[in-house]
């Protein structure tokens, strides 16, 4: 009998489907990995099977018994812990605190804080994070230790069933490899693991079988291993993989005028000596590891970063930027799409216009007050540019899907005309249509004379659009590719190797 | 990252429908007039619903105010003592002679405008929120009054203007501070729906953090909206001053709690991002009828406080409720 | 273990603060007071500056849930009137009056919890409303100020222990072991705890969190009332005085953030409310002491407590991301 089986569960969003009769059947002492892209419905089968949401349709079996789960602490009272990607951690509570929240040992009515210290002890241990200390406040603790302790936690519950939802996107290189052991080491004591990625190379390290889910349906299960990455990847995206770039277009002149030149950039301890230059029609991606300091010099570049030094000319003219509303002035035109549309892009209460007008509102209006008709036309124009899918434009923002949301905060900037776009992996959780139309307006804007500055994790994406790479390590610019050197087994070896020679270095440094 | 769009179809559209909030405080508005009008025959009279709106607008010029600054998803808790500050500099520009009549009621203005802009400023570049940083200035100029007065009841008398301006009625037999209102009202609705300053109050109200990133000079907004709510709530002192033809101590105090019932009860949310003038609007005169009617219906001063407060949760609970966690 | 001590220091840093500066200001007070420390004065004193601490406390309970209760002071002012009805007579009468002004409080506060919890308001506009009606029940018990409380009582909270120690700061510290400290060290009070840092976080992680908030509210609703029980004992009478309760309401939101409580939510401690309660207190003494005149002395305070929260702001000068400001 199998330990945990879904069916035919189904889950709507207002008016979108994020589930529709879908299946998954989980064994114990197997690694069953969820694949898909974002959007595709893994997170919400993950949440519903942790009893954060409550499912619309369908059933859910634990060893042949219906359950169901009102709240996670009913799914952690089944044997189910989940670790998901935005953490669960209370920020103002120490590690031991965190990961014996849910079920703390007592006595007399109160925490023994002795026993919960072992037990804290004891779950890092497990996780391999013994280096933590269990007194630690959390939100003193990296991103990368905080993930650590979130698994900490997961396996304190003594669980039969983990689930682990893009688990290893903010852990270091070297916590990865630990996460791995130890994740084999839990299989081998019988339990049962569901790892949701869509890191191919993770998946062939990792799993024993794979379902994959397209558009909120789960459209295949196998064992890994019997099919190959490409026919994968054509599950994933429902149809025919063939990545289509834009045709990169010959080398740059090099008359064309040098827009952007930075010189010695650092800032605390994130960036150091960061030196580039940025033609008019270059499109430069900015390559490595997560978390080298890519999102922090696009901040940086955009004025956000207070104490900044170091030198940025604009056309030629040494400027400070001591903020977005400099940066996006018409004499240096900066923009910035980031990271996170949702909450640094739109706001998603506010209607479609509201949101498209409103950097460019100054250009739009005469001694404050709004031009209506001048705003109407414009992001009228821009809604048939971008081809955003909304009906009408009075419609919030929140109600349109992540590929328009995108293109929503796109069109925002361009109705300023920029000259310098920064974009900070600007088709992460975005169908693949509308992924194609974002490559195909940067290539455009790109020709029409303006400099793109983008940082992407997806190599296929740096392969495919950029002219130039540079590739980040430990907040500096280590190696930079140009054209025919970019190649996704250069990007990836380059970011591995840089780190590994520094690594050595710094060992050898230190012995 | 996990793609859950669309909060419910309610928010779907933002502008076509009316908001159930609005819709629900002029019903109230209604069922308040039906009830009055049972314990009293005057009730409905037009020049006792003209002695309500008249009374209404004075805490309809402060509620303006406090819209702005709950808009931006803060508040301001120093409108007791702005408002006793407003009337208390008005009346006492007024006895500086001639030309101190003259600009009485810009001066008592200025006062509000002074104290709003070491709010917004404590919110805008220090972030403290903006709870502490009134209720500290709500202290500094209580110190300030009582200092002022010496701890006795104010004896200057309010200016000619100030008087007209609150009692007059000059056109057709409407009040003139009804008027007052009327045009404080009418430039915040042109403020809020048509500048790219209330563009951005509602941004910042509703995404901080995106405003910022698109440019906007949140800082400048955040300090605008306070000086805005502290001179609307000095001038509101300066109308009641010129009502009861002087200042007193702690004029202010019944007007906070009203003018934040008065606000959120016409939909405004108190989180911020949401809510329109018409809704203040509502809620103002609500409140005040409310208040009249209690007073009509002969009932006890306990049982008015009771009333008021059952109504306002009873009116919060039909609209003014918060999503689920499992949503 | 030696790493030990500088956690729990992070942990408490802000208390310790709030702890020295007090432990500053009183030092200054003790020095240099006209009459030297003797026990009278500083029965007085504690008197007063217990009263608020108490309160403060309650305020602090709701605080580190993320909400705010402004109705605290209406419970305390409650609390006051229905005591100085029913806590007297004999022994047995009194402690039974005792024991219906405690649970009258937790029903305030169960009440206030209640609609936050299942009505999913926010605590800001449910406390006012809840505020006006309790006002409106005290009222309704002392229409005006009267009644009177058991002397043996009185005598033993207010007066002094052996050995010149005050009564009151035994009451404290009683409430401090009973009250918080269980609470503290519970499930259900680190749940509060992690409501107000994350709730999100809080739910994904299965945490008692409609519970821990009604235990929050209500907890605050108690202490509320033994502060109006407290408040009978030294003024041996009733009072339904609406400027009092607001005004406590106002100094308990001044003292938890004296006392290093995050008004957001998730840090802090009860402890350092009550030293920034004492804080608050000892500053108008403070002034006393150094024969400023009574005229400056609300002033004073307010300019302290504008210095005090513009100190807070300063280790936002360390923050070099601004989006970090932009919450």
């Amino acid at each position: 009998m199998s330990l945990f089986v879904m069916r035919g569960v189904s889950k709507r969003y207002g008016g979108v489907r994020a589930l529709q009769d879908a299946e998954l059947v989980i064994e114990a002492g197997r690694i069953h990995a969820v694949l898909g892209e974002n959007g595709a419905g893994k997170s919400t089968l993950i949440k519903i099977m942790a009893g954060v949401v409550t499912p619309d349709e369908g059933s859910m079996l634990l060893e042949g018994r219906p359950v169901s789960f009102a709240s996670p602490a009913a799914a952690h009272a089944s044997g189910i812990a989940c670790i998901f990607q935005e953490l669960s951690l209370i920020p103002d509570l120490s590690v031991a605190d965190n990961i014996a929240i849910s079920n703390p040992p007592c006595r007399f009515g109160l925490i023994d804080r002795r026993a919960q210290r072992r037990m804290a002890e004891d779950a890092l241990t497990r996780a391999g994070a013994e280096d933590i200390h269990p007194s630690a406040l959390v939100k003193d603790l990296s991103l990368s230790r905080r993930q650590m302790v979130e698994i900490a936690k997961a396996l304190a519950r003594k669980p039969r069933i983990l689930i682990l939802d893009e688990a290893t996107s903010a852990l270091t290189a070297a916590d990865v490899t630990k996460i791995y052991a130890v994740l084999k080491r839990l299989r081998a004591e019988g339990l049962a693991l569901v790892y949701i990625s869509h890191r191919m190379h993770e998946i062939v390290e990792l799993a024993d079988d794979c379902t994959v889910f397209c558009n909120g349906r789960s459209v295949a299960t196998f064992a890994a291993g019997t099919r190959t990455d490409n026919e994968v990847v054509e599950l994933m995206i429902g149809r025919e993989y063939n990545a289509v770039f834009p045709p990169r277009t010959a080398h740059v002149a090099s008359d064309s005028p040098l827009l952007l030149e930075v010189q010695g950039l650092c800032w605390t301890d994130k960036l150091s000596d960061i030196c580039l230059q940025l033609k008019a029609g270059e499109v430069i991606g900015l390559g490595g590891l997560d978390g080298q300091g890519q999102r922090e010099l696009l901040l940086a570049l955009f004025g956000v970063l207070r104490g900044a030094t170091g030198e940025v000319r604009i056309d030629g003219r040494a400027v400070a930027i001591t903020g977005p509303h400099a940066a996006k002035r018409g004499d240096i035109g900066m923009a910035l799409i980031p990271e996170d549309r949702k909450t640094e892009g739109l706001m998603l209460p506010m209607s479609v216009r509201d949101n498209l007008s409103f950097a460019a509102l100054g250009n739009l209006s005469r001694w404050g007050v709004v031009n209506a008709a001048a705003e109407r036309a414009a992001v009228e124009r821009i809604v048939r540019l971008l081809a955003v899918r909304t009906d009408g434009t009075d419609l919030a923002a929140g109600s349109l899907s992540g590929g328009n949301q995108q293109k929503l905060v796109i069109g925002k900037w361009l109705l300023m005309a920029p000259r310098i776009l920064l974009l900070n992996d600007p088709t992460r959780g975005i169908d693949v249509g509308t992924k194609q139309e974002i490559y195909q307006l940067l290539r455009q804007l790109a020709v029409a004379g303006a400099a793109i500055l983008f940082y992407s994790t997806d190599y296929d994406e740096l392969v495919g659009c950029c002219d130039r790479v540079l590739v980040m390590y430990d907040g500096a610019i280590k190696r930079e590719l140009v054209g025919a050197q970019i190649t996704e087994h250069a990007l990836i070896s380059n970011a591995l190797n840089i780190g590994a020679q520094d690594e050595n270095a710094a060992t050898q440094r230190a012995t | 990252m996990a793609e859950a769009p669309a909060p419910s179809d309610r928010n779907a559209s933002v502008r076509r429908h009316v908001d159930p909030a609005i819709a629900s405080a002029f019903g109230c508005i209604v069922a308040v007039l039906l009830i009055g009008s049972l314990y009293s025959s005057s009730f409905l009279s037009p020049d006792y619903l003209l002695q309500q709106l008249k009374v209404a607008s004075f805490l309809g010029v402060i509620a303006t105010g406090m819209m702005i600054v709950i808009l931006l998803g803060q508040i301001d808790l120093s409108v007791p003592w702005v408002v006793a500050v407003g009337g208390m500099m008005a009346t006492a520009a007024t006895g500086w002679g001639a030309f101190g009549q003259a600009i009485a009621i810009p001066v008592g203005i200025a006062c509000g405008v002074a104290l709003g802009l070491v709010s917004g400023c404590g919110v805008a570049f220090l972030r403290i929120p903006s709870m502490v940083v009134t209720l500290a200035v709500n202290a500094v100029a209580q110190g300030l009054m009582v200092v002022h007065t010496g701890g006795f009841s104010p004896q200057d008398s309010s200016s000619p203007a100030m008087r007209f301006l609150a009692t007059g009625d000059s056109v057709l037999g409407i009040p003139n501070a009804l008027l007052v209102w009327a045009a404080v009202g009418g430039m915040a609705v042109f403020l809020l729906t048509r500048t790219t300053f209330g563009r951005a109050v509602y941004a910042i109200g509703n995404r901080e953090r995106a405003a910022y990133l698109s440019g906007a000079r949140t800082r400048l907004v955040v300090m605008t909206a306070f000086a805005i709510s502290g001179g609307l709530s000095a001038f509101g002192g300066v109308l009641l001053a010129g009502y009861a033809s002087k200042a007193a101590q702690a004029m202010g105090d019944p007007y906070l709690l009203p003018a934040i019932a008065a606000v959120v009860l016409g939909g405004t949310s108190i989180l911020g991002g949401r809510g329109n003038y018409l809704g203040t609007v509502a809620g103002v005169i609500l409140i005040t009828l409310l208040q009249s009617m209690l007073s009509v219906m002969q009932i006890e001063e306990y049982g008015r406080h009771v009333i008021y407060g059952v109504v306002i949760v009873a009116m919060l609970l039909i609209y003014g409720r918060g999503r689920r966690h499992s949503d | 273990m030696t790493g030990d001590w500088s956690f729990w220091l992070r942990e408490h840093k802000s208390t310790l603060l709030a702890f020295a500066g007090f432990a500053v200001m009183f030092s200054i007070y003790a020095a240099n007071h006209p009459a030297g420390l003797n026990a009278n004065v500083a029965t007085t004193a504690a008197n007063k500056g217990v009263l608020l601490a108490i309160v403060a406390m309650a305020q602090t309970l709701v605080v580190l849930t993320s909400g705010i209760d402004l109705s605290v002071g209406m419970v305390m002012v409650l609390a006051n009137c229905l005591a100085s009805s029913i806590v007297v007579g004999s022994p047995l009468m009194t402690a039974l009056g005792v024991l219906g002004v405690l649970l009258v409080g937790c029903l305030c506060g169960a009440i206030n919890g209640l609609i936050v919890i299942y009505g999913r308001l926010q605590p800001i506009v449910t406390t006012i409303a809840t505020g006006s009606i309790y006002y409106g029940a005290a009222l309704a018990l002392r229409r005006v100020p009267g009644g009177d409380v058991d002397s043996t009582l009185a005598d033993a909270l207010t007066g002094q222990l052996p050995g010149g120690v005050p009564a009151s700061l035994g009451l404290l510290l009683a409430l401090v072991l009973i009250v918080w400290l269980p609470f503290r060290r519970s499930a259900i009070g680190r749940a509060a705890y992690a409501i107000g840092s994350s709730e999100v976080a809080a739910y994904m992680s299965g945490v008692p969190i409609r519970r821990a908030k009604f235990v929050a509210y209500t907890l605050s609703g108690l202490l509320a009332a033994v502060a109006g029980l407290f408040l009978t004992c030294i003024t041996y009478s009733g009072e339904a005085s609406a400027a009092n309760g607001s005004t406590y309401t106002l100094y308990s939101i001044a003292a938890v953030v004296l006392g290093g409580v995050s008004l957001f939510g998730g840090s802090g401690s009860a402890i350092g409310a009550i030293f920034g309660a004492l804080m608050f207190r000892t500053i108008g003494d403070l002034l006393f002491v150094f024969n400023v005149e009574p005229l400056w002395q609300p002033l004073f305070q307010g300019l302290v407590l504008m210095a005090a929260i513009c100190l807070g702001a300063a280790r936002l000068l360390r923050i070099r991301n601004r989006l970090d400001l932009y919450g």
